[in-house]
């Protein structure tokens, strides 16, 4: 087991390096930001002045390597726009996206499941068939228009919720967060349905899947004629069954909700670091963009290693046999 | 052997089609006494395992009961709800299927199951009922059950898993096991280990056994009367010996005709000329006429009842008085 953590860190690491190579050269065909830094009165003194003091003089090879040194340190450069250092800039956006993407994750994550099970146990009744026919629409309506919509009926029409922003904020130091205000509990709502809703649509209709496979073999058939409970066949004997494959997609969503949370974060202009990364784009800001893809790639990675240590603790077959006979 | 368990009358089990009701057990009718051993043998597609399932309310649907009466302990259960029958599952009537590698839930350790078990049925604590499962381990003869308690499905043999399986089927102290060919899957050196142990452990407490199998072998050892059935209905039915030494329907005389023998002459088995027909095509009068060799007239227009013939029953004309001498067309 310790093997098997240590040989997926080490392909983790590679993964990682690859990202970092193919993002890093994709910035050489986004634009020059040095068009953007200085104004329309520069002169070409400047335009080598900016170059040299931003490094982009040197050979590609060497950008990457000086990147990658900095980025083990936790140095990502400076923002060519905002003049401070990357990792400030998103230490400071990140716990937004991270709220947002919790929550939204949760609520995925509950009434995924959830609905999985009530359309797999009943799955001939009208409430099952109501439930899936909506569930089409979640997966097949895109994120932005959710968002607009959403916007429209509880912010505009009811006035009920905030359209934009985060609310207020307490500062903990190192983190700022809207759970604890009212206002910022109020303004994640929306965002979090927005991102969260395709996911849990996706969720459920693998937990129903999964469910309906399982219920119908034999240790199943087994446990019913041992007269356990309803409850206990379908949630103790079924359900842990079928959570292999649903934590698989599930961990992957997860990881698809922070980086989706581009879309949702323009939306609404909340201020994470999908909002951050979309202005640097807009501005070439090399450095931040670079660090925001390095973020997203190693959560993704990451969230792929806990899903596969989660394996093991949930199927016995997997680990190694101790007490074979 | 006298006082009846299980009570079986014309039980009709169907299944509705685009195309009308399928009937894939017609009018089967048996009756188990406690602590005996009924075996049911016939082809695959006979209606065995879903009289079986019938009697445990386990009906996979579409399937379902459409007539007759079920009635265990002198209660009716035929029609009780899922719920209502959930008590009596493993309490009362518990049931064996054919696979043990797939019985068993491969997350659970079997100690987990067996306790679960026992706690559904027996108001025992957790302490209580893991004595009791180590028990019940070491009756159905797994090695070690101390600590083999804590194994999971997968790091038992096939054999040791059908032990399993007994044990659990013995957990909530049943008067009835429901069989459904239990050694099938099982390698053949194993599969008389099995139903000996079986038999003995029913036999100690009183648990009668209705064994639904193909094994004409099985039914042989084990069984103290046996039925055959055949397209869904109820062919011959009587006692094991019997039966097996003087059977009377053609179905089951070309049934005992087709096992080799060991001893006597080395002959050219029997076999039945034909297949079992298909349930939407079910010949008019006896069900087995095309394939029989002494099918005459009234064959071809009803199907007979069941005829008392010494200490069998048949379902065959043969044996009706009014026919008596009569021969084949």
């Amino acid at each position: 087991m310790l093997a098997f953590a240590i040989r997926r860190m080490f392909q983790s690491i590679i993964v990682l390096l690859v990202v970092g190579l193919v993002a890093f050269s994709m910035f050489n065909f986004v634009g020059d930001p040095v068009d953007s830094m200085l104004g329309q009165e520069r002169t070409d003194a400047d335009v080598e002045r900016v170059r040299i003091q931003l490094g982009l003089d040197q050979p590609f090879p060497v950008q990457y390597y000086k990147f990658l040194k900095g980025a083990i340190k936790g140095n990502f450069g400076i923002s060519y726009r905002q003049g401070r250092p990357v990792s400030d800039i998103i230490a400071e956006r990140l716990p937004a996206t991270l709220e947002l993407a919790f929550v939204s994750a949760v609520l995925a994550i509950i009434f995924g499941v959830a609905l999985g099970i009530f359309t797999a146990i009943r799955r001939n009744g009208w409430a099952a068939n109501t439930i899936m026919t909506l569930s089409l629409i979640g997966v097949s309506l895109p994120t932005f228009l959710i968002g607009i919509l959403l916007i429209y009926i509880f912010a505009v029409e009811l006035g009920w919720l905030p359209s934009f922003g985060r609310g207020d904020v307490v500062d903990l130091g190192w983190w700022r967060t809207g759970f604890l205000t009212k206002s910022g509990l109020l303004a994640i709502i929306l965002p979090a349905i927005t991102l969260g809703l395709y996911q849990m649509t996706l969720i459920m209709r693998i937990v129903r899947a999964e469910m309906l496979e399982v219920l119908r073999t034999d240790y199943i058939k087994f446990a019913r004629a041992r007269g356990l409970s309803k409850r206990a066949v379908n949630f103790g004997h079924a359900l842990k069954n079928t959570m292999v494959p649903v934590i698989t997609v599930t961990g992957m969503q997860i990881g698809s909700i922070i980086a989706f949370a581009i879309i949702t974060e323009t939306v609404f202009q909340w201020p994470g670091v999908g909002l951050l990364f979309i202005n640097a784009i807009r501005f070439v800001d090399i450095p931040i963009m670079a660090a925001y893809l390095m973020l997203i790639s190693v959560m993704f990675v990451s969230i792929n290693l806990i899903v596969d240590l989660l394996y093991f603790a949930i199927d016995p077959r997997l680990r190694l046999d101790k007490t074979k006979g | 052997m006298s006082e009846i368990l299980l009570k079986i009358k014309d039980l009709i089990v169907e299944f509705p089609t685009r195309r009308g009701l399928l009937r894939a057990v017609d009018k089967v009718s048996f009756e188990i006494s406690k602590g005996e051993v009924l075996g049911i043998v016939g082809e695959s597609g006979a209606g065995k395992s879903l009289t079986g399932a019938a009697i445990i309310g386990l009906l996979e649907p579409p399937g379902r009961i459409g007539g007759g009466e079920i009635i265990f302990d002198g209660q009716r259960i035929d029609n009780l709800s899922d719920e209502q029958m959930r008590p009596l599952r493993g309490k009362r009537i518990a049931m064996i299927f054919q696979d043990p590698l797939t019985s068993l839930n491969p997350l659970y350790r079997i100690g987990e199951q067996l306790i679960e078990t026992i706690q559904t049925h027996l108001s025992m604590d957790n302490k209580q009922a893991r004595t009791r499962a180590i028990e019940l381990l070491d009756e159905v003869g797994i090695p070690a059950p101390q600590t083999r308690i804590d194994a999971y499905p997968h790091q038992f043999s096939g054999g040791m898993r059908q032990r399993v399986v007994i044990a659990l089927a013995l957990a909530g102290e049943p008067d009835l096991i429901i069989a459904d060919e239990p050694t099938t899957a099982l390698d053949v050196s194993v599969q008389a280990q099995i139903i000996s142990l079986l038999k003995n452990l029913c036999k100690e407490r009183g648990t009668a056994i209705m064994l639904i199998t193909h094994d004409m072998g099985v039914i042989a050892e084990t069984a103290d009367r046996m039925a055959v059935m055949y397209s869904g209905q109820i062919a011959e039915i009587g006692k094991t010996y019997d039966l097996i030494r003087n059977p009377k329907h053609p179905y089951s005389v070309g049934l005992m005709g087709s096992i080799p023998a060991i001893k006597g002459d080395v002959k050219r088995l029997v076999q039945i000329p034909g297949s079992m027909p298909r349930l939407n095509d079910i010949p008019q009068g006896c069900s087995f006429n095309p394939r029989c060799g002494k099918a005459f007239k009234p064959c071809y227009k009803k199907r007979s009842p069941l005829i008392e013939v010494g200490n069998s029953s048949v379902a065959c004309w043969l044996y009706d008085e009014e026919y008596k001498g009569a021969k084949a067309k």
